[in-house]
């Protein structure tokens, strides 16, 4: 196994962008992350990309094949492959990517991550993100997204002391750090009357604890460690990659409010890396709604069961706290195109570590980690990154 | 919503709780599974018919549904948990304020959704409170 490094990262702006196409999405991410690598295209050995519904958004499949030939590398006949997990697409492409590299299979290859969501109305955006539950069980019910992390939040606040106004902290910190992300959906504060004021989706979880429907695509160059000097100055480094599976469907888990899956995945990646929680500096969370940043925050280990409400409250995860938490706005105010999530965590990562955060940099940061998570905990890919 | 032979294949569970058993390792399965994630090649797993009295374990009231289900808002989803042991998700036919969590519910049969006004109509259990 070789060591891997990022040496170039890329992200579009994220948001309801009418006047954009699923390929342009794309091929403005890719152009951005070879410019920052310094690279030529026909330098790439291969590339992955992660996507989740572009057969319901915008009816269209075949997606490796249409994104290297409109990157202008299908001449070269690379290999370019879809990656879906549902929401953890991205996650799962960055660890294809890294696995391709690390076992000597590959030098230089593309992680990406891309989705068009606004192409359909919202009911049928709603309808489409079921799919990453049970279709045959939750689905055909009634159950949709909000309303199983809805469930999570009432089985967690009838077992563990977590206040309406702790749970809308978790939106008012990530609107906060979005409105210094230059690349966010949502560049506005908020505070916790915005949150409390606005209409329920599904009780107890209301429009501004769930994150949006949004177009965006991200992408990453990784290279082995021992040539990234070639092309960058700043290469990060990828410690740990670890991604886990649970039950597809929520009423099947073990406990309600714990994702056993992030709980794997994390310990694997901690494991892998020879680190501790103590050791990190950032960590991007799957904050799809806001209980999901709770859980993620405790299920990775950096409090026990029940804290991350008090956690959020003593601002230990704001900004300038001991643990920032989601300091590109996460998906919450970031915004969530579900296919290009998981490589955007990586891109905020690695502009924290390389000091290019601007106005919500982490001053010293050197140790970062994603958490991105597939459904309501199916799938989790969690990776730790370093300089 | 579900293609005809989708639907119509599942009808004995959706209808009637036809779920399934291991007799290897005596787990109940709802929603049904056909190898037992327990026992895995030893297991032996037979049809069993669920009697559909289980306990609300948690719930949400849908405010904004899918296409599907968007005129039937608000209504009460929840996980229950049946007798024998598994756990399910379905509607509980209530009001949002009566539910509650370790609510007792036993099974009805409901329509659950139609195709637009002239395809099929997909009958299935939802859950109703019991004392």
């Amino acid at each position: 196994m070789r060591d891997v490094a990022v040496i170039g990262a890329g992200c579009t702006t994220f948001g309801e962008k009418w006047n954009v196409s699923f390929r342009n999405l794309f091929v403005e991410a890719g152009i951005l992350a070879l410019e920052d690598a310094g690279l030529a295209g026909e330098q790439i050995d291969a590339m992955y990309v992660g996507n989740m519904s572009a057969g319901r958004f915008v009816e269209q499949e075949h997606i490796g094949a249409l994104i290297a030939d409109y990157t202008g590398l299908a001449s070269y006949h690379i290999p370019s492959t879809r990656v879906e997990a549902a929401c953890a697409s991205g996650g799962l492409s960055f660890r294809q990517a890294v696995i391709a590299v690390a076992s000597g299979m590959e030098d230089i290859v593309v992680a990406a991550g891309v989705e068009k969501m606004t192409d359909v109305a919202s009911g049928a955006s709603v309808d489409a993100l079921t799919g990453a539950a049970d279709r045959e069980w939750e689905g055909f019910v009634g159950a949709t997204f909000p309303g199983l992390y809805a469930m999570i939040a009432t089985d967690y606040m009838n077992r563990y002391p977590l206040t309406r106004e702790q749970l809308a902290l978790v939106a008012v910190k990530n609107h906060y750090n979005g409105a210094r992300n230059p690349i966010a959906q949502f560049q506005q504060e908020i505070t916790t009357e915005t949150v409390i004021r606005s209409a329920l989706v599904a009780d107890p979880l209301r429009l501004f604890d769930c994150s949006p429907i949004t177009d965006g695509a991200a992408a990453v160059v990784l290279a082995p460690l021992e040539r990234a000097r070639e092309f960058t100055d700043t290469p990060v480094k990828v410690l740990a990659s670890a991604q886990a599976s649970d039950t597809i469907t929520l009423h099947d888990r073990r406990d309600i409010s714990t994702l056993d899956g992030s709980v794997a995945a994390g310990r694997r990646a901690f494991e892998l890396a020879g680190l501790s929680t103590a050791d990190i500096d950032l960590v991007e969370v799957h904050d799809c709604f806001t209980i999901a940043e709770i859980c993620a925050i405790e299920d990775l280990g950096f409090c026990k069961k029940g804290e991350a409400g008090k956690l959020t409250e003593e601002g230990v995860t704001a900004l300038h706290g001991s643990l920032p938490v989601n300091t590109s706005g996460g998906l919450k105010a970031c915004g969530h195109p579900v296919g290009a999530t998981g490589i955007k965590q990586v891109y905020e990562i690695v502009q924290q570590l390389r000091g290019e955060a601007g106005r919500r940099q982490i001053d010293g940061a050197r140790i970062g980690m994603t958490h991105n998570v597939g459904g309501t905990g199916a799938t989790v890919a969690v990776h730790i990154l370093g300089v | 919503m579900m293609s005809v032979a989708r639907f119509w294949r599942k009808i004995p569970q959706r209808y009637n709780l036809i779920g399934t058993r291991c007799t290897s390792c005596g787990r109940y399965f709802f929603p049904p599974r056909s190898f037992c994630p327990e026992c895995r090649r030893s297991g032996k797993i037979v049809d069993y018919q669920f009697a559909g009295k289980g306990k609300v374990v948690t719930y949400t009231v849908i405010r904004s549904a899918s296409e599907q289900f968007e005129q039937m808002t608000p209504y009460v989803l929840a996980i229950i948990e049946l007798d024998e042991g598994p756990r399910t998700t379905g509607q509980v036919v209530c009001t949002p304020e009566e539910a509650r969590i370790g609510m007792r519910v036993s099974p009805v049969f409901r329509r659950i959704g139609a195709d637009g006004e002239s395809g099929v109509i997909y009958y299935g259990t939802k859950y109703a409170p019991a004392d």
